[in-house]
């Protein structure tokens, strides 16, 4: 039974999503959540709701992690792999780090690429497998290169 | 009147030496009462830049630094802000002085780091976001500099050569900077010939850590002519200032951008902001400038700098650094220093070492790098929790 790495930060059905907050009083959307306090300097509100974010963007920037991440980041069995990572621009005006979706990497996307969020195994402990959001490249061959 | 004068500066060399970084703070703060020739007991205030892997002595830094060089009763303070803390502990000292409460003040950063990626500390903190970014994303500092730099070759057309340039420049500049760590020639093919780190940086793109110490004394302008200076270089400004909200460029060690839905983003990005203020408060501008040492975490970071503090349009540093106006003979000559490609970074002291090395070009004392009749300068830098500093220093 895969469960998710953190609790609370997305949703892991069909069509996951990535969960936040956002401010009754203003609007304004958070990730990871916001519960205490709203950080528009415009705004005083206390009051929070849970927001589920954009399942789609497009790619602000990627690179990838090609020597292996030192703790607390807990490897995937086996010998270490390269994993790629992206930044991305939510339609709702919110720019949220992710790796790239298992088998994609820095050829796969371009600034400006689509991406879509999934949900995959990020490593495993006692309790089995252990789930994270990553990003999708959804237009391999629409890219400008 | 708002100018404080740069009296004497010092630094210990920076390395990986094993020491105490005490003693590098002390060999630091010695040098510059030495370049001032101010003794000890006139100094008055002593800031400390804290570094927060070395235990309590090193969150007292200012106490620590002012016992070691034995307790003169001067006032003391201690300032931690990343990457900029000794530029923030600069503007302390400035503050007390302008105010009328101090007349010397001497500014102290030192650091040891440990080798390879700088790791969180240890422990499950999961609500830290420095060390959740490691435990579910795997994201690295380097990380974070190679999505800079990809934006750079995506949308202006920037190459790993480019990148690569740099390094080859700033390793020129620091052959002969004693305090230098690494004095070595570096070729192109050998920075593209070293392992990618996070791609498109590789491991000579990537500022390395390093152990080192500097030190400012700053005086009133009026001690300075006391002492028989009438023309010292000066402190023209001291930019600390924070982003505004909503902050959209992605920064370390943040999982995410501010939302930019509601507020609209404002017309600066942070590090625009950090230099634009720093223009401000000097009553300067960017064609004032003769020379600028900034924060070359990365190869392709330098670049962004220099469009950051408007040393030409955004999207043309390449075209600079293609022409050599960047090298130390050109037009405006960045990181004469050698900057942190040939430093690695000590991160309380690295804001004060920029400083130390403005100062020594304005006085003409740079010897083997010394960018011809420089009157202005100015750095630039960025740490984590939007920290950042930009000081701009002229005779
Ligand atoms: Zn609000």
């Amino acid at each position: 039974m895969a469960t998710p790495a953190i609790d609370g930060w997305f949703t892991t059905g069909e069509q996951p999503s990535l969960l936040g907050t956002r401010c009754v009083t203003c609007g304004c959307v958070y990730f990871p959540k916001q519960d205490d306090y709203c950080r528009n300097p415009g705004c005083d509100g206390s009051e929070f709701v849970e927001h589920a974010l954009s399942r789609t963007g497009t790619v602000w920037s990627y690179t990838d992690a090609q020597y292996q991440p030192p703790p607390p980041y807990q490897p995937p069995p086996g010998d270490y792999r390269s994993f790629g990572l992206a930044a991305v621009e939510l339609p709702e005006g919110i720019t949220v780090l992710g790796q790239l979706a298992d088998g994609y990497g820095v050829d796969d996307v371009h600034v400006g690429s689509p991406v879509e969020l999934v949900v995959e195994t990020l490593y495993v402990d006692d309790e089995g497998p252990r789930t994270i959001w990553r990003w999708k490249p959804t237009d391999l061959d629409g890219g400008t290169r | 009147m708002s100018d404080v004068a740069v009296l004497g500066v010092g630094m210990h060399p920076w390395g990986k030496w094993g020491d105490s970084f005490v003693k590098y703070g002390v060999a630091a703060a010695r040098a510059a009462l030495a370049d001032a020739d101010v003794p000890w007991t006139d100094v008055d205030l002593v800031v400390g830049g804290e570094t927060v892997r070395n235990g309590y002595g090193g969150y007292v830094a200012g106490s620590t630094f002012a016992s070691a060089l034995g307790w003169n009763g001067a006032r003391i303070a201690t300032s931690y802000a990343a990457c900029a803390t000794g530029a923030q502990a600069l503007d302390v000292a400035r503050a007390k002085i302008l105010a009328g409460q101090s007349e010397v003040a001497l500014v102290v950063g030192a650091d040891t780091t440990p080798k390879g990626f700088l790791a969180p500390n240890a422990g499950e903190r999961w609500d830290d976001p420095d060390w959740l970014r490691f435990r579910l994303l795997g994201m690295t500092n380097p990380a974070y500099f190679a999505l800079y730099a990809r934006r750079r070759i995506d949308l202006y057309g920037a190459t790993p050569e480019d990148f690569a340039r740099v390094k080859v420049k700033n390793a020129r500049h620091g052959l002969s900077n004693p305090n230098a760590r690494y004095r070595k020639e570096v070729a192109v093919a050998d920075v593209l010939g070293s392992p990618v780190v996070a791609d498109p940086l590789h491991l000579l793109d990537i500022c390395a850590t390093s152990d080192g110490g500097a030190a400012v004394l700053l005086t009133s302008v009026d001690y300075a002519r006391r002492r028989g200076l009438t023309d010292p270089v000066r402190v023209r400004a001291i930019s600390t200032v924070t982003p505004t909200f909503p902050q959209t460029v992605i920064d370390m060690p943040l999982f995410s951008t501010d939302h930019a839905g509601v507020v609209p983003a404002g017309e600066r990005t942070f590090k625009e902001s950090l230099a634009h203020a720093a223009y401000e408060e000097a009553g300067l501008a960017p064609e004032d400038v003769d020379v600028a040492e900034v924060y070359d975490l990365s190869t392709a970071l330098e670049l962004d700098w220099m469009e950051d503090l408007g040393l030409c349009d955004r999207g043309t540093a390449e075209e600079l650094l293609r022409a050599g106006e960047t090298t130390i003979g050109g037009r405006i000559p960045v990181n004469p220093s050698g900057g942190l490609a040939c430093f690695g970074e000590a991160v309380p002291a690295q804001a004060l070492a920029q400083v130390c090395e403005l100062t020594w070009q304005l006085r003409g004392q740079a010897t083997g790098r010394q960018v011809e009749g420089a009157r202005v300068g100015i750095t630039a830098n960025q740490g984590l929790f939007g920290h950042g500093s930009s000081v701009i220093l002229s005779r």
